[in-house]
């Protein structure tokens, strides 16, 4: 049926928006490629599965339910002061040098994997989901959007929401774009630009924590459960060009639609090089992506 | 005067004499290794000779491709699709059977001559190469978009080796080889004589390379890395340079794949996923980029690491590696060989180590890159 295939197609790029938005804004701001963004992914759902558990053990029965809210917060916070962290202690010494953050990063990224195998084992653990989001829409026959996947398209709209007030509504938001446009004339002006990168980095990270906490509502999470995401949410970045929100939108449902296209109508391994083929005939276009910032300099 | 005339000439001799003994120890390996470590030492080898290429491409012209595994894995693949052939004996492969193929595909037949997969072995990775080169350098994509693309490169092969399992074996990939020029593939004659053909072909791909560093062509490619717009200017065009470095390169991928298939006896997609992808720009990165001893060393000793260490601790083998990229990365942006040019002028004469501080020429040339 096209109609489930075209909500496939919205589930898989919503889930997609959500993982681009903080590497585009990161990679935009501070031309840092973190690869360790997959790890954020893995943070934000094993945050989940802490939740989970915590309300199992310590709460009666009837406030299981409610874990799930609690667990977005508790991911994203998780999420948020790794990266953080991880600011403070690493990035910033890559700044300007983005294939030698690419490769640190991934180091990171090896480190957080292997520090999850430690804590949660190896094997894939479960979520249970609450119950008030089993069961499904029924639109007509043979066609049923379940509620899970309705949830997180309307979880990745308020973020997108969010972000949107955050980057072209708020003065913080405001601070970040002048550091992204010119980043010594934003200095210059009185931008700490420091803290402006630490922030942004952070929430970047908060929110691939969010999307962790949305995967685990779909499958078992493991340790590796990022690395699956990553190399797609670049190429959202890279197809929509950087810097900019409805880039990454347009970006993401771009390769999300397509790929559940192509996968249906082919196989899912050639539907793949479908989608690579079409970036890349693209980009021989627009060599910069969709929606680039315009600017007069060579690089 | 004399001095200074002098001086760089006995560096050279020393440089010459130290080629001229590791050569002399690697041709005489299978004198006093054990069968198993040869064996082992012969893999290492074949890895180096990836490390070169790739230091081709990322130390000297400035790009970084996270996509050598697939180059690597289509060499592997177009020599293991010819042991397999040589395995049936004439009958189709044992997977096609299982999957229900009847005929041989038309794009396996060439495989049968073991002259026409060594070239297939190399063409194919380096004809990627230059298509991917062509629609990517010309249009000005490059740094970490480029790297982006070739880190998708690897996802889609990998996966399209592993849906078209009639044709390529799945998951499991290609094994069972048995023979090689109708001689048996796990005799002591055969294996001795596979490690003595990989150190004549890491030996010519190392002079290939340092040829190639030296020569003006190398020159236009560091000029490349360290200002792509000046050497636009100047009436080159980086392009065609970007592309012959990266088709050279992935060539020498996919020969040191058909070496690997032959030493290790199996050639799976799992062998050119991401993972052993990036590995390999560790072995450069931990070497040192922009030296070719340095890709040689790295490859050699990180596998030494890894083969003893993480059979024995997966884990402890995971933290480390994970800590290399970084120490690499932050602390040792010129990997083993950067490192002894960064202590060297330590122990050098005051005046020497000020005479460099006052030279730009000589202070810009021994900047770690």
């Amino acid at each position: 049926m096209w109609l489930t295939q075209l909500f496939n197609g919205l589930s898989v790029s919503s889930i997609l928006l959500l993982i681009a938005l903080g590497l585009s804004i990161t990679f935009g701001l501070m031309k840092i490629i973190n690869m360790a963004h997959g790890e954020f992914i893995m943070i934000g759902s094993y945050a989940a599965y802490v939740t989970q558990n915590v309300f199992k053990s310590a709460l009666p029965k009837s406030a299981f339910d409610a874990y799930f809210p609690v667990a977005i917060v508790v991911s994203f916070a998780v999420a948020f002061a790794i990266g953080y962290l991880l600011e403070a202690t690493l990035i910033r010494f890559l700044y300007g040098r983005p294939l030698d953050s690419l490769l640190a990063t991934w180091g990171v990224g090896l480190v957080l994997q292997q520090v999850a195998r430690s804590i949660f084992g190896a094997p894939n653990v479960a979520v249970t989901s609450p119950s008030w989001l089993d069961g499904g829409m029924r639109i007509m026959d043979g066609v049923v959007f379940p509620y899970k996947r309705l949830f997180i398209i309307g979880l990745v709209l308020v973020c997108l929401l969010a972000m949107y007030l955050y980057i072209y509504r708020s003065g913080p938001g405001r601070r970040m774009r002048a550091v992204m446009q010119n980043r010594e004339m934003a200095a210059c002006l009185g931008i700490s630009t420091r803290r402006v990168d630490g922030m942004t980095f952070a929430i970047g990270s908060g929110i691939a924590g969010i999307a962790g906490c949305a995967l685990s509502l779909i499958g078992a999470i493991g340790p590796t459960i990022g690395t699956n995401y990553i190399v797609d949410a670049f190429m959202v970045v890279v197809l929509g060009g950087v810097g900019k929100l409805v880039g990454t939108v347009a970006g993401a449902l771009g390769i999300g639609m397509f790929n559940t296209l192509f996968e249906w109508w082919s196989t899912a391994s050639l539907g793949k090089v479908f989608v690579f083929v079409l970036i890349v005939a693209f980009l021989q276009w627009r060599t910069m992506g969709l929606f680039a910032v315009k600017t007069r300099s060579l690089d | 005067m004399l001095q200074a005339l002098t001086a760089p000439r006995t560096r050279k001799l020393w440089l010459l004499l130290g080629y001229a003994a590791a050569a002399a120890a690697l041709f005489s390996a299978p004198l006093y290794l054990s069968d198993f470590r040869l064996n082992l030492l012969a893999k290492f080898l074949a890895f180096a000779i990836v490390a070169l290429g790739l230091d081709l491409i990322w130390g000297y012209t400035g790009i970084l491709s996270l996509g050598h595994g697939v180059f690597f894995g289509l060499g592997a693949y177009a020599m293991g699709m010819h042991l397999k052939l040589a395995a049936a004996g004439g009958r189709l492969p044992d997977f096609m059977d299982w999957s229900g193929v009847t005929k041989l595909p038309w794009f396996w037949a060439p495989f049968e001559s073991f002259g026409v997969a060594v070239l297939l072995g190399i063409l194919i990775p380096a004809a990627l190469a230059l298509f991917l080169g062509f629609f990517t350098f010309r249009n000005r994509i490059r740094g970490v978009y480029f790297t982006i693309l070739t880190q998708a490169l690897v996802i889609i092969t990998v996966t399209l080796f592993i849906g078209q399992q009639a044709y390529t074996g799945g998951t499991n990939g290609l094994t069972g080889f048995t023979k090689l020029f109708g001689q048996g593939l796990k005799t002591d004659g055969m294996k001795t004589g596979l490690y003595l053909a990989t150190v004549i072909v890491l030996i010519g791909a190392f002079v290939l390379c340092r040829y190639l560093v030296k020569s003006r062509f190398g020159k236009v490619l560091r000029a490349i890395r360290d200002g792509e717009n000046r050497v636009r200017f100047l009436g080159f065009d980086p392009a065609m340079y970007q592309m012959a470095a990266f088709a050279i390169s992935a060539a020498l991928a996919g020969i040191a794949g058909m070496l690997f298939v032959l030493h290790v006896g199996i050639i799976s997609p799992s062998m050119m996923a991401i993972v052993p992808s990036i590995e390999m720009i560790l072995w450069v990165a931990i070497g040192g980029r922009g030296a070719l001893v340095g890709a040689v060393i790295g490859a050699v000793a990180l596998n030494y690491a890894k083969s003893s260490l993480s059979e024995s601790y997966p884990e402890i083998w995971t933290f480390f590696l994970g800590g290399l990229f970084i120490v690499a990365t932050v602390f040792l942006p010129g990997g083993i060989v950067g490192l002894a040019k960064q202590i060297g002028p330590l122990f050098r004469r005051k005046e020497a180590v000020h005479d460099q501080a006052l030279n730009p020429v000589l202070r810009e040339s021994n900047r770690s890159v």
